[in-house]
């Protein structure tokens, strides 16, 4: 990292329709420097982004490239300028082959065939230089997630930019991919390339960034170096608020058995056994957590649970009453509320109006709809209610669901699943992708139920998350239950060793 | 294209052909009854494989265009207008004078594809309404001027249907025509032949060319290409018009290859056939190709068997009924549209108006 500085912008200010995004941003980058710009969703991180990008026009400000003012009018104007892209949803085409998406938009032509044989050389290229491996034949839709953000770094290194964009690229990769997506940034700098990182997670900036600018409503609330600030002081930058980092809570008070499981077996979709003899109880007042890596039967688990997924054999009950092999709409009748994994594909309806999403559970029943006929009164009262109760931001009750942000569109969930009376919650990673501040109220309301004697079965991939919440810790290793531990009991190492698939005589024999 | 898909084509092509052999073949030989089948069948796909081609420049590039049907039926009569007008009014000599018909289809087909890429490029209007609009204009237009240009007294034409410049000869397709037995399948009208070097230069373009990179791009995921700095409403637009050209160059057919005059509704539901093949195809060029030959090879069927009338055995008789026959074509759409071979994939962002 030099001293030159490569990028400055200047007073950008954007307005949309309603919504100051930018207000007066300022934010510059030094050559070989990791820049992190740290902010809650909406805080307009991508939007001064896009700015500099080119894929929006700034109403006011200016930017500077090597000192010089430059006019970014449209991406073509940024790729010149030697600005890359990597945008949080992959701008990447699945069915066209890694060296067809590195190309596009810049291609290699010979006479007026494409030149695929020159990109792929170029690809290898720069694969080895920077120590990003990919194939360039492979298709992308064959590709993990991990390697599909390889394959747009490559893309826009592929067009000369020595100034990265990386658009939350943590949000959507394992703790492993994360790993070597450090790596790559780090040999990234050491070859000159500066990178700007958007991010909202706390302990990847201090990790990794040189320095960091938060931003909050709008706004550059300051510029830090991790040397100088902490977790605690970065989220109170970020809220503009003392936040409670670790969860706060007493000791359950298990009550009666609500959630019984025994022996169930599922499938997935290909026909293999996802889930193999599960038996699990959760009680009234408590949260079992289920720990594990990703893809060992948890999803196919809660799947089954919720009416969503066939049952191969076993059975389900929910407070003594089976519901084994139960269509969705019994489960939820039987007092079971649900959190799904994808809240865009499988917890939404993203183009209905707030409002209808908070009834879709509900929306057939008094006070809805009365004789087969939909109440709009009363689902828009209701409506009004929850997005008040729930604090959601957003315009409107009314506003399609698709225009919230993703901790809204999680609040508008929660709002729905836990606002009826209900016995049994089963939550899956309930705070995927979300900010500091959406997790810390998703948690309070979690808690909240167990407290008010619900049931809770919550699935989540981080450890932390796990451990903070739970009071009992079920481990799923390849479709089995491999142990399940008092949280007291429990430390990050055990439950390491137990998702990577060791039984407990492995782990006694390691600690003795 | 999957191999199962080209069986299930070969087979049905295989199976028509029998049948005419069966009855056709006491009388004449049977290897010339192969090949006319399959020169006739080329020259009757011809509408259909343009029509297709016309779906695939569009939908590749993210605009569904269910108004191919008007805009063949639309340049049919002004290309029958445009030919006519040139050969009676100016004198001109028939050949010259159907070329500028096939440029008046062809200019004909491109408008209307412009004026689909302003609805639902530029105004984003729901692209079925689009192409349900260009279908009714197409059918009034043509209907009416027909009626105003050819039948009212005191018109250009003096209120008579006039002496027609004919329709574009058939040429011999240098070498292939000159071998033995099978030389009769490259013995084709211009129209016919320009369709299937539109399917092999078409392939090119979509899948080893700059231009048809970016078009599958903007069809897949606009935004993606627009990151790129790929200009989404160009390329749409674009691809539209070229779309509506070609159809266009699928109506002359109708007019100015196959026979001499227009009628109303001539491309009786050629279209969207034509958008049949085209998704059996799997939205690639030589796939929709051969689709179009099995509907090509149905109406070979229908035109054979009536010549073959007298031969046609009496427990086979209500092959004598030509409406039996003439059923096949939309038959075969019918059952090749429930998906009875695989599935097909659309472009990811097909019919999706892109925002920016």
């Amino acid at each position: 990292m030099s001293q030159k500085k490569v990028l400055q912008a200047k007073g950008i200010t954007k307005r949309f329709p309603g919504v100051l995004a930018n207000d007066g941003v300022d934010c510059d980058l030094y050559k070989g420097e990791i820049h992190a710009l740290l902010g809650e969703n909406g805080a307009g991180k991508t939007t001064l982004m896009n700015v500099i990008y080119g894929l929006y026009e700034a109403d006011e400000g200016e930017i500077f490239l090597n000192g010089e003012m430059v006019d970014i009018d449209d991406p073509n104007d940024a790729i010149t300028y030697g600005i890359g892209m990597v945008h949080q949803h992959f701008m990447l085409i699945p069915v066209f082959t890694v060296a067809e998406n590195i190309m596009l938009g810049a291609e290699a032509v010979r006479g007026l065939a494409l030149d695929r044989r020159s990109v792929v050389e170029r690809v290898r290229e720069l694969s080895k230089q920077y120590g990003l491996e990919v194939d360039p034949h492979a298709y992308v839709r064959d590709l993990p997630v991990g390697l599909q953000q390889r394959v747009e770094i490559v893309k826009a290194l592929y067009r000369g930019a020595d100034i990265l964009i990386l658009d939350e690229p943590s949000a959507v990769l394992t703790p492993q991919e994360v790993e070597e997506l450090f790596r790559i940034m780090r040999e990234l700098t050491t070859q000159g390339v500066s990178i700007i990182f958007i991010t909202h997670k706390l302990k990847e900036v201090l990790a990794i960034a040189d320095r960091i600018t938060v931003m909050r409503a709008g706004k550059t609330v300051g510029t830090v170096t991790p040397q100088e600030t902490d977790e605690a002081r970065l989220a109170a930058m970020m809220v503009g608020r003392e936040v409670i980092l670790k969860v706060q809570k007493e000791p359950a008070q298990p009550g009666e058995e609500i959630l019984k499981i025994e022996d169930l077996h599922v499938l997935d979709e290909r026909g293999v056994k996802a889930v193999r003899g599960v038996s699990l109880s959760v009680r009234a007042g408590e949260i079992l957590g289920v720990a594990g890596v990703q893809g060992n039967g948890q999803s196919e688990l809660i799947e089954a649970l919720t009416g969503l997924r066939p049952v191969e054999s076993g059975a389900v009950s929910i407070a003594n009453e089976d519901v084994t092999g139960n269509p969705p709409r019994s489960i939820i009748e039987s007092g079971t509320a649900h959190i799904p994994e994808d809240r865009q594909r499988h917890g939404l309806v993203l183009s209905y109006p707030v409002t209808d999403n908070l009834v879709l559970c509900t929306y057939y029943r008094p006070p809805f709809a009365k004789h087969n006929v939909l109440d709009h009164q009363a689902i828009d009262e209701n409506g009004r209610r929850l997005v008040e109760a729930f604090d959601i931001r957003t315009p409107s009750p009314y506003v399609p669901t698709a225009k919230l942000s993703g901790g809204n569109q999680q609040k508008v969930i929660v709002a729905r699943e836990l606002s009826r009376p209900i016995k049994l919650l089963i939550a899956n990673q309930p705070t995927r992708g979300l900010d500091v501040g959406s997790i810390e109220y998703i948690h309070r309301e979690i808690i909240a139920m167990r407290d008010a004697g619900c049931a809770v079965l919550l699935v989540s991939a981080e450890l932390d998350e796990i451990m903070a919440l739970s009071d009992r810790i079920a481990v799923m290793y390849n479709g089995q239950v491999m142990d399940v531990i008092a949280v007291d009991d429990a430390s990050k190492k055990k439950l390491g060793l137990l998702m990577a698939g060791s039984t407990e005589s492995v782990i006694e024999q390691e600690a003795g | 294209m999957d191999w199962r898909r080209l069986g299930f084509i070969a087979m049905i092509i295989l199976a028509l052909i029998a049948v005419v052999v069966l009855v056709g073949g006491s009388e004449v030989d049977p290897a010339v009854i192969v090949v006319s089948m399959l020169a006739t069948t080329i020259a009757v796909a011809t509408p259909l494989t343009l029509g297709a081609l016309s779906g695939i420049y569009c939908e590749r590039a993210g605009v569904v265009n269910i108004g191919i049907e008007g805009m063949m039926l639309a340049s049919a009569f002004f290309g029958w207008f445009g030919a006519v007008y040139v050969n009676t009014i100016l004198e001109m000599a028939p050949l010259p004078s159907l070329l500028v018909g096939v440029f008046a289809a062809v200019l004909t087909g491109g408008l209307l594809g412009l004026l689909h890429a302003v609805l639902s490029v530029t105004y984003k209007v729901d692209q079925i309404i689009g192409g349900t609009v260009i279908n009714i204009l197409a059918i009034g237009v043509s209907g009416f001027l027909n009626r105003q240009l050819f039948f009212e007294k005191g018109s250009i034409f003096g209120g008579q249907v006039p002496h027609a410049p004919g329709v574009l000869p058939r040429f011999g397709v240098p070498f292939l025509s000159d071998i033995p037995v099978v030389g009769r399948i490259f013995e084709q009208q211009p129209i016919a032949v320009s369709a299937v070097l539109l399917v092999a230069l078409t392939h090119f373009i979509l899948f080893n060319t700059r231009w048809g990179l970016r078009t599958r791009a903007v069809g897949e995921h606009p935004r993606a290409a627009d990151t790129v700095g790929i200009n989404v409403y160009f390329m749409r637009y674009a691809n539209v018009i070229i779309g509506g050209m070609i159809a266009g160059l699928g109506g002359a057919y109708f007019t100015l290859e196959s026979v001499p005059s227009f009628e109303p509704l001539m491309t009786n539901g050629r279209g969207f056939i034509a958008l049949a093949a085209m998704i059996f195809g799997n939205w690639s060029p030589f796939g929709s190709w051969a689709a179009a030959l099995v509907f090509g090879v149905a109406q070979a069927l229908q035109i054979n068997l009536q010549f073959f009338r007298d031969q046609i055995p009496d427990q086979w008789a209500f092959l004598q009924q030509a409406y039996v026959v003439g059923l096949i074509p939309y038959l075969l759409t019918m059952v090749i549209l429930t998906g009875i071979i695989g599935k097909t994939t659309p472009p990811a962002a097909d019919g999706v108006p892109y925002e920016k």
